[in-house]
This record gives structure tokens, sequence and C-alpha cells, in this order.
């Protein structure tokens, strides 16, 4: 329905993080004073419209909850229509609420974390594109408006990736986000083209309308296309090698774009395009093989990084193949990703921020064999953490519990190999986060010499207890006063079935395993001590350690026959084409060299070659008359 | 009066025209071969002409005159010029136009 009141204010929460990006990058140095304040202001406004546009939302029955504003018309050529429009539905709406408000509590704590910085204006002013360009990616009613957003958060990501592009290392890691982010975007807009050669149109509406006309080949190959697209954007295997690296950005960048937003796009763009993926059986199934492939390697990659970050970024990955997993078990998965989606968005925001607020304590040192003890010094930090921890595991009743038990439950219901690798994997959660956990919180104090913790400022802490809050009440609230399913159910579609075992013993049997994985990680690091140097470790820490030779396997396939190829391509192009050309100049130099000697000036010999040759051309004449 | 006379009438002019043009280095010598090769072909234009009993050949040879009158104006100039120049009119000297 068309978007009135409250609704017709939908390009106002876009307009306004992009007014403060413009603003802040445009304006520079003289908006040093006021910019990070006036970037907290955008989005908070933004977060506020969103919650009023909730409440109005749920005033309305299910059937009437998905508003659409044209603003105008963008590119029309032919056929090919795509308007400059907005869908706000079910699915966006909670889209939308995470931005604005995790981005919201993170530009806040950023104005703690980075009040040293110099460039702290630019660092807001990238932070406010890159709410703008997510909300254009969730609200976007076409394919075409989505590939802007995507575009645009990849852009904020390499540009935050990359903030303290002094550090060679952070340059790299954000050219490497952006290299191997392209290989998604490629299958995006391959999947868009194919949709318009197939369904005539690009629109949500019009493709998810036609899409039981088209054949399972194309219907297939577009799902692999968005999957590609979400394996890039979503750091899934076999594009899962930045997301590691992009750990180089500062930790509020790194909860919010790459734990709690700009990486659940590609569980975004699955769920969203679930009318395509209902039918394209081949699609769905990768989807999920997809999604358990990327959960055990991330865990497998969280449990051994030392790097306090690079451990949480793991779990990301690993986090992040639930939710793919979810969304590709088909309608009994999708609410649960998207629930999963939005739990972790805030535990995971929580814990980062919460490892931002203990290295800001350790002088930016990332290395758990370094800390310990912070329990005394950094109590909020603790607690918060600690709820954060409590929920990722999956403990009642926090709010990771009730949204990975689900997507178990769901997996059983579907498929009961699923359900068991998922379970395998909550229990490597449990171990990689107690880990961390035990590492930094608990112990004795392994800290440096000149190192003098300290409980961060008011401004980060407050952030924390509300993201903590969330993570221990979020699950519930959704699942109980919320009902997610039936919310979401119109737009991404929801069905129950049979499943082989009952909840509670689903419910029991993931307890069980985290429990496992609590007890080996208390063992281990518990009840001996760390040591500060790492331990050479088995084949398996070594190969984690390594980020299971991702950027090995990268080198070899991808990099290293590129770099010949390209080296092949130089010395064809300097010694056989640029030979070619060099080689013919050089000849007809070297001819006109000998051939000018004949330009003697001597008046009578030239005129002694015009009359040979004339006296020639007569001679051909009469040869050619007498035959 | 056979026209095949003054065919190889303009055939013997043209010859010691062209022989002069190639063997003689005073330029106003070279000059006169010139205009013989021209008149030897304005000849056989004319006799042509008769023997095809048309005028084609004849209009040919008034155009030659007035294009030979034309050159001899520019040609002359040059060779006063270059022999106020160099104090010499043979065509052997001016030889700095080479590789």
């Amino acid at each position: 329905m068309p978007a009135e009141g409250v609704f017709s204010l939908i390009w106002l929460l876009i307009a306004m993080p992009l007014a403060g990006a413009t603003v802040l990058l445009v304006g520079g140095r003289r908006t040093n004073a006021w910019g990070p304040y006036l970037g907290i202001l955008t989005v908070s406004a933004s977060a506020v419209l969103g919650w009023i546009m909730l409440v109005a939302m749920m005033g309305n029955s299910p059937e009437e909850r998905t508003f659409d504003q044209t603003l105008f018309s963008w590119v029309s050529v032919g056929d090919f229509q795509a308007d400059m429009a907005f869908q706000l539905d079910q699915l966006s709406m909670v889209f939308v609420l995470l931005i604005t408000t995790v981005g919201g509590l993170i530009h806040i704590y950023s104005l703690g974390y980075m009040s040293h910085d110099r460039d702290r204006r630019k660092f807001f002013g990238f932070l406010n594109l890159f709410v703008g360009a997510m909300l254009i990616l969730v609200l976007a009613n076409n394919y075409l408006l989505l590939y802007v957003g995507w575009e645009g958060v990849g852009l904020a990501s390499y540009l935050l990736i990359g903030f303290w592009q002094y550090k060679p290392s952070a340059a790299a890691a954000a050219k490497k986000a952006f290299v191997i982010n392209r290989v998604g975007d490629v299958g995006l807009s391959l999947a868009i083209m194919l949709m318009f050669i197939t369904f005539g149109s690009i629109g949500f509406q019009d493709v998810f309308g036609a899409a039981g006309e088209a054949s399972d080949g194309t219907l297939n190959a577009i799902g692999l296309l968005l999957l590609l697209a979400a394996a890039g954007k979503s750091a899934q295997f076999p594009l899962q090698a930045w997301l590691l690296d992009a750990m180089e950005g500062p930790t509020p960048v790194s909860a919010l774009i790459h734990a709690a937003t700009m990486v659940t796009a590609g569980v975004y763009l699955i769920a969203r395009s679930n009318a395509i993926f209902n039918l394209a059986e081949i699609a769905a199934l990768t989807v999920v093989i997809v999604g358990v492939v990327t959960m055990f390697m991330g865990a497998i990659i969280g449990s051994a990084k030392d790097d306090i970050k690079k451990s949480l970024a793991g779990s990301t990955m690993s986090q992040i193949g639930y939710m793919v997993t979810a969304v590709g078990l088909g309608p009994v998965g999708y609410v649960f990703g998207i629930f999963h989606l939005l739990t972790h968005g805030v535990f995971k925001a929580g814990l980062f921020l919460g490892a931002g607020s203990v290295m800001h304590g350790m002088n930016d040192n990332v290395n758990m064999r370094r800390y310990g003890a912070i329990r005394t010094v950094m109590f909020i930090t603790f607690i918060t953490f600690a709820a954060g921890w409590l929920s990722i595991m999956g403990i009642p009743p926090f709010s990771g519990f009730w949204s990975k038990d689900e997507i178990i439950h769901a997996a059983f219901e579907q498929n009961t190999l699923t359900g068991i690798l998922l379970i395998i994997g909550a229990g490597i959660t449990g171990f990689y986060m107690t880990r961390m956990f035990i590492m930094t919180f608990l112990g004795k104090a392994r800290w440096e010499d000149d190192v003098h913790p300290h409980e961060s400022p008011k401004v980060m802490t407050i952030p924390l207890i509300i993201l903590a809050i969330g993570s221990v009440f979020l699950g519930m609230a959704l699942l109980f006063w919320g009902n997610i399913e039936t919310w979401l159910e119109p737009v991404v579609g929801y069905e129950s079935k049979e499943a082989p075992i009952s909840t509670g013993v689903a419910i029991a049997l993931g307890l069980l395993a985290v429990g496992i994985g609590v007890l080996i990680a208390y063992l281990q690091y518990q009840r001996k001590p760390i040591p500060v140097e790492a331990p050479h470790g088995s084949w398996l820490t070594r190969a984690a350690r390594e980020e299971l030779y991702g950027n090995q396997v990268n080198n070899a396939l991808v990099v290293t026959p590129t770099l010949v190829a390209a080296k092949a391509a130089t010395a064809v192009d300097a010694k056989g084409i640029d030979g070619l050309v060099n080689g013919s100049a050089a000849f007809v130099g070297a001819l006109s060299g000998r051939l000018r000697r004949y330009q003697t000036g001597f008046a009578r010999s030239y005129a002694l070659s015009m009359v040979g040759g004339a006296v020639l051309v007569v001679l051909a004449l009469i040869l050619v008359g007498a035959s | 009066m056979n026209p095949e006379n003054y065919i190889i009438l303009s055939a013997v002019l043209f010859t010691i025209g062209a022989l002069g043009v190639l063997v003689r280095r005073n330029a106003i010598i070279v000059f006169m071969s010139v205009e013989l090769m021209l008149n030897a072909a304005n000849l056989a234009f004319v006799a042509f002409a008769r023997m095809n009993g048309n005028l084609d050949g004849q209009t040919v040879a008034f155009f030659v005159m007035v294009v030979a009158a034309a050159e001899v104006v520019v040609g002359l100039a040059i060779i006063v010029t270059i022999f106020r120049t160099r104090r010499s009119a043979s065509i052997d000297e001016p030889n700095l136009l080479k590789y």
C-alpha cells in the first residue's frame, strides 16, 4: 500500500545519515568541533523515526504492513525500469531498527573510543555514510537500488577498514576486503541481469510474482549467483578470507559493519529472495552446505586465534554460517535466520565493543595471552561481556539461546544431519567463547609491564550496558512478545514440519554440546596456566592459526595464476606486440636511410630518372599494345 | 604531304630536347631544350589533328603554348635570381637540397 502518515517519511530515514555524511566529508576541518555530535544526531534521529514507524506498523493488520514509496523514476530505458523507490515491510523494519539502534549506540561508543584520534570527524562521516547505504540496501524495492546500497556499504567498509591507512596492514586489509567483495558483487550484478532477461523486470514484486514461471535451471542459476553475492558480503566460504583481516579497522567498525549489520546483508539478500530459493532446490541446498562449512571454519579459526578481535571475527563467520544455513533450509528457517541475525547483531556488537573497551585499557594490545584477570579492573566491561558470552553460547534464557535453538530445531525438521552438525558447531562455540572469556577476564594477570588497565569512560560503558540488556532480553522479547514468526511470516513465509526429535531433546543436546565445549575450555585454560608465548600446538591448531590456509589457497588458486598471467601478458606486450610495432618502424627507418642517398641534389640525375621512367612506361605501353 | 614526316620530325626534335636537358649544364640551354620538347609535342598534336580531321589537337597545342609562356616567366625569374646570388647559371652548382 502507498506510504501515508509517518510512513511518507521513509526517505528521511536514509536522507538523514547521508546528509550527515555529506556535511562531515565535504565540510572538512571546519566541522571538526561538532562533527561527531552531528553524526550521532542523524543516526539517532533515524532510530527514533524507525521506532515510531514500528509502533505505527504494529497498529496495522498484518496484510497492511507493506508500504511503498516512489520518489522518482531513476532509470528508464526501453523495457528497463528502475525507480528510486522504497519498500518498508516487516523484514525491512527489523533491519532498520537493528541498523539505526545498534548503529546509534556504536556511534556514541565511538565518541569515547576515537576521542584521541585526529581524524574522528572523518570517521563519523564514514560511519554515517555506511548507515545511509545500509538503509538503502534494506529499504530498496528493486534489485538495482539494492545493488546501490550493496556497493555503498562495500565502499564504507573499505574506507573504514583502511581508516588507519598509514598502517600498511590496514591498507592491505582494506584492499583485500574490497577485491574479494568485488567477486561477490559480480555474482549479484549477473543475477540482476539474468532476472531482467527472465522476468523483464528487477522489481521485487514483479520478480517474486513471476518466479513460478521460470525454468528450474534459470532459478537455480539466479539462486547460485545470489549465493555468490551473499558469500562475498557475508564472508562465507569460499570468499571468507577478508573478514579476519578486516579487523585491522577500528573496533567500533568491526562491531557495526563486520559483526552486526553489513556482513549480514547476505542473509538479508537470501531471505528477501525467498520466492526464488523456495523453487531452486539445488541453490537452496548449496546455501545450506556453504552455511555449515563456514560455520565450522569460523568456529575452528575462532578457537585458535590469540588476537581477541580475530577470534571474534571467526565467531562472526561461524554465527553467520548459522544464519545462512537457516535461510537455506527454506520456509522452516527464514524467520529464524533473521531472528538469529537480530539477536546476534546485538550480542556480537556488545562483545566487540567489550573487546574494544578492554583494548582501550590495555594500550590497544589485542593479544589475549597478555590479558587475564581483567574482571578486577574493568567490572562493567566484565559483566556486559559475560552477558554476550552466555548469549552467544546459547545458555537459556539469554537471547542467543532462543534464536540458535530455533535454527537447530528447524534444521532437524528439514534434515537430521544438518541438525547434528549445527549442534556440534554449538559445542565448538561454547569452547572458543569460554576460552576467550577465561583468557581475558579470569585467571592471573599476564599484562605487559607498562600497562595500567582502567575502566572505560561512561560514553563507552553505557552503550555496552544497553547492548548487554539486549543480549539478555531481546530473544525472549522477540519470541514471546514480538511473535517473530507471525511478524515475518507475510514477507518470508513460515511453515513448521514434524521433526524427528522433540524441541526438548534438541535443547538438551544443544546444551550438552555447549557444556562439553565449556568444560574442555575450563580444563585447558582455567586449570592450567596460560603461557605468554603461544605453544606449538597440534596440526589443527596450527592450521586454524593460519585461518585454515584460506589465504594460501586463494594465493595458489587465484593470486599466483593471475600474477603469472599478468607477467606473461606484459612479456607478450613488450616483446611481441611492441617488437612488431617497433620492428616495422625500424625497418622503414633503415630502408629510408638507404633510399635517401638517391636524393643527391644533382638536378640532371633527377631528370635522367624521369626520362628513364617515361621510357619504361612507353615501352610497357608498346608491349601491352602489341600483345 | 605525308603527315608521318611531321611525326618523325616531332620525335627527332623531342629527342634533341631531352638529350639537351640531360647533358647541358647551362640553365638557359636546358630551359631552351625544355621548350624544344614542348614544341615537339605541339607539332605532334597539330599533325595528329590534321590526320584525324578534327580540332582537338590544335586546341591542346594552344593550351600548351599558354602554359609554356607562363612557365617561361617563372623559370626565367628563378634562373635570373640564382645567377644573381651565385654568379653562375650552371644547374649542377645549386645542390644544397639533398640528403
